[in-house]
């Protein structure tokens, strides 16, 4: 049984319809991407597994569990994570006080603490500045920090909203790497991207979405070498 | 004696100072100020007890609130209603003072429910209309049903009374006379350290980081496990609570409730006193309380002031008190933005932007 399983999940805007009855899955251990242009309703799909919208029809279930109708909270107590789109920090804390928001929900402060010895070592940048105010960090770091902070709450599932968003390219490679390590490491990860290129790079599988749409599946490689995904998406004739 | 020993020996020596100079601090301001002075001080303390719960609301979980009197006026009617002839009952202080907090928690969830969607400024437009509709029920609450006696209030209200020892009259205690707004103030500084100390451990809790977390941004909130709407209600509630304690508190103390004691102005001055004194931190918070109650009273001199330079009064006090206090604020706002003491997250933001 695969790790999420999403059947013909609509999501409203009041009267405006974001998502068309879309399927589709993630099994345990893979790297998946949504991917697609601005509006194509991939937050959208994002936002709705997290509960931070309702579904209008479909079934969304995780881990053996329906996620339909459960509040943020619940499905964030299940291990499903949110790198939301904008990274989401705390801007008025500081890096170690939203890296703690990350572990709410734990109770083993003990290797809360040795995980976050870890992550210091692994992005030292985030050590240099834990007492400074998230906010005042540069787009990447906080992206570290944003992806930090999903990590510290042991997901099960990782899902990274456009993790490449405003960054500078040579952030944007680094911050490419810390994904893939996390990868490595075993972690599940749905990553949504506008940079298609990017994300089919470090996927095994890929959706196309348009319109609300999913219009395309398949193999990273198989997407990548898609005519018309090369049309619409990377440029290439 | 190693250093950490005289560190805390330092702390102790202090913190008995702090508590003797409160002690005496009632003594010394009737010797200076005179007898009108001590009533002002209780109001002070009253006031740090409100502003101290407004600040949960506002100030931890960044909810707006206009109408934060309404909960100070729930728990002055509770008492009011409990313990004076007006209904004939005469309940005891113990039980009142809860109850009178409870149900303005219970005030605080039922303003809560509606507005969880709610932020900034629309949260800011039901909350001012909640406080209003108290008052005005307040008001209107005399026919058929005669409950609040309408405009003109609720008279001869009951006293703190402990064990028989009244605090409504002067009374002899180990040799010292001390009169009723002496009395109050020892009762209030007791109250005012148990929100002090309720507070503080709020603030370093786990809820009092989810509340600083959706203050800041909602939606990564809950997406990190925050169940926002009970933390939210929570927020209200907590604040809620503290605005029917010193209700109460202030019933008893006046001995007479009316609905004007509960308009909008009085909110907006205890959002004054946090914005002054430092939104979030708690020693700003009373410190705002403190001028906020003071500076207006002391300002009523210039009556006097006005009379002894020019043999006659040419501005009303009253008036130059607004003035002279509206400007104070936009003083304030224009150079301590984030108050007299920022709280550590403005601090920090202040202190980082600096070149």
């Amino acid at each position: 049984m695969s790790l999420l399983s999403v059947q013909n999940l609509s999501v409203h805007y009041d009267s405006i319809q974001a998502v068309k009855g879309i399927s589709f899955e993630v099994q345990q251990g893979e790297t998946v991407c949504l991917i697609g242009a601005n509006g194509a309703g991939k937050t959208t799909t994002l936002k709705t597994l997290s509960g931070l919208l309702p579904a209008s029809a479909g079934e969304i279930s995780f881990d053996g569990k329906r996620l339909n109708g459960m509040p943020a909270f619940q499905i964030a107590a299940l291990n499903l994570a949110l790198v939301p789109e904008g990274r989401g920090i705390f801007t008025r804390m500081t890096v170690l006080e939203n890296l703690l928001m990350g572990a709410y929900n734990r109770t083993d402060r003990d290797n809360v603490q040795r995980e976050i010895d870890e992550i210091y070592t692994l992005l030292p940048r985030l050590q240099e500045r834990h007492q400074q105010q998230a906010g005042l960090l540069s787009g990447g770091e906080q992206q570290m920090l944003a992806l930090a902070r999903a990590m510290l709450s042991k997901p099960k599932l990782l899902m990274l909203d456009e993790p490449s968003m405003g960054l500078a390219p040579i952030m944007v490679q680094t911050i490419y790497r810390i994904i893939q390590t996390i990868a490595q490491q075993g972690i599940t990860i749905l990553l949504i991207e506008q940079n298609v290129r990017l994300a089919l790079g470090i996927s095994q599988r890929g959706y196309v979405m348009e319109h609300g749409e999913i219009t395309l599946s398949g193999a990273a490689q198989t997407l990548a070498n898609d005519p018309a995904v090369q049309a619409a998406y990377l440029g290439e004739f | 004696m190693n250093v950490l020993e005289a560190l805390r020996s330092k702390v102790w020596l202090s913190a008995g100072l702090l508590l003797i100079g409160l002690l005496l601090l009632p003594f010394l301001v009737e010797a200076g100020l005179g007898k009108s002075w001590v009533r002002i001080l209780d109001f002070a303390l009253l006031y740090i007890m409100l502003a101290l719960g407004l600040n949960i609301v506002v100030g931890y979980a960044g909810l707006l609130d206009l109408g934060y009197v309404a909960f100070y006026a729930v728990g002055a009617y509770c008492w009011a209603l409990l313990a004076s002839p007006h209904f004939g009952l005469n309940l005891p202080f113990w039980m009142i003072l809860p109850m009178g907090a409870a149900l303005a928690a219970l005030f605080g969830v039922l303003l809560g429910a509606p507005t969880l969607r709610l932020r900034g400024d629309y949260l800011a437009i039901v909350t001012l209309g909640f406080g209003e509709i108290i008052r005005i029920f307040m008001n209107n609450l005399n026919s058929p049903v005669n409950i609040t006696n309408g405009p003109q209030g609720i008279t001869q209200i009951e006293p703190v009374s402990l064990f028989g020892f009244s605090l409504g009259k002067t009374q002899e205690v180990f040799g010292l006379t001390l009169s009723s707004p002496h009395l109050y103030y020892y009762l209030f500084l007791v109250c005012v350290a148990l929100v002090v100390f309720v507070s503080m451990r709020l603030e370093n809790s786990r809820i009092g980081r989810a509340w600083v977390a959706i203050r800041e941004d909602e939606m990564a909130a809950a997406a990190s496990g925050i169940n926002t709407r009970n933390v939210k209600l929570l927020a209200f509630a907590m604040g809620a609570t503290f605005g029917g304690l010193s209700g109460g508190l202030f019933a008893s103390f006046q001995g007479f409730v009316s609905p004007e004691s509960f308009n909008l102005m009085e909110s907006i001055m205890i959002l004054a006193m946090i914005v002054l004194g430092g939104m979030g931190n708690i020693w700003g918070v009373i410190l705002g309380a403190i001028l906020v109650t003071m500076i207006p009273e002391a300002l009523r001199y210039t009556g006097d002031l006005q009379r002894a330079l020019f043999g006659q009064v040419y501005v009303d006090p009253a008036d130059l008190r607004m003035l002279l206090f509206g400007i104070a604020l936009v003083l304030m706002m224009i150079f301590r933005p984030a108050g007299l003491l920022p709280s550590k997250q403005r601090k920090r933001e202040l202190a980082e932007e600096a070149p």
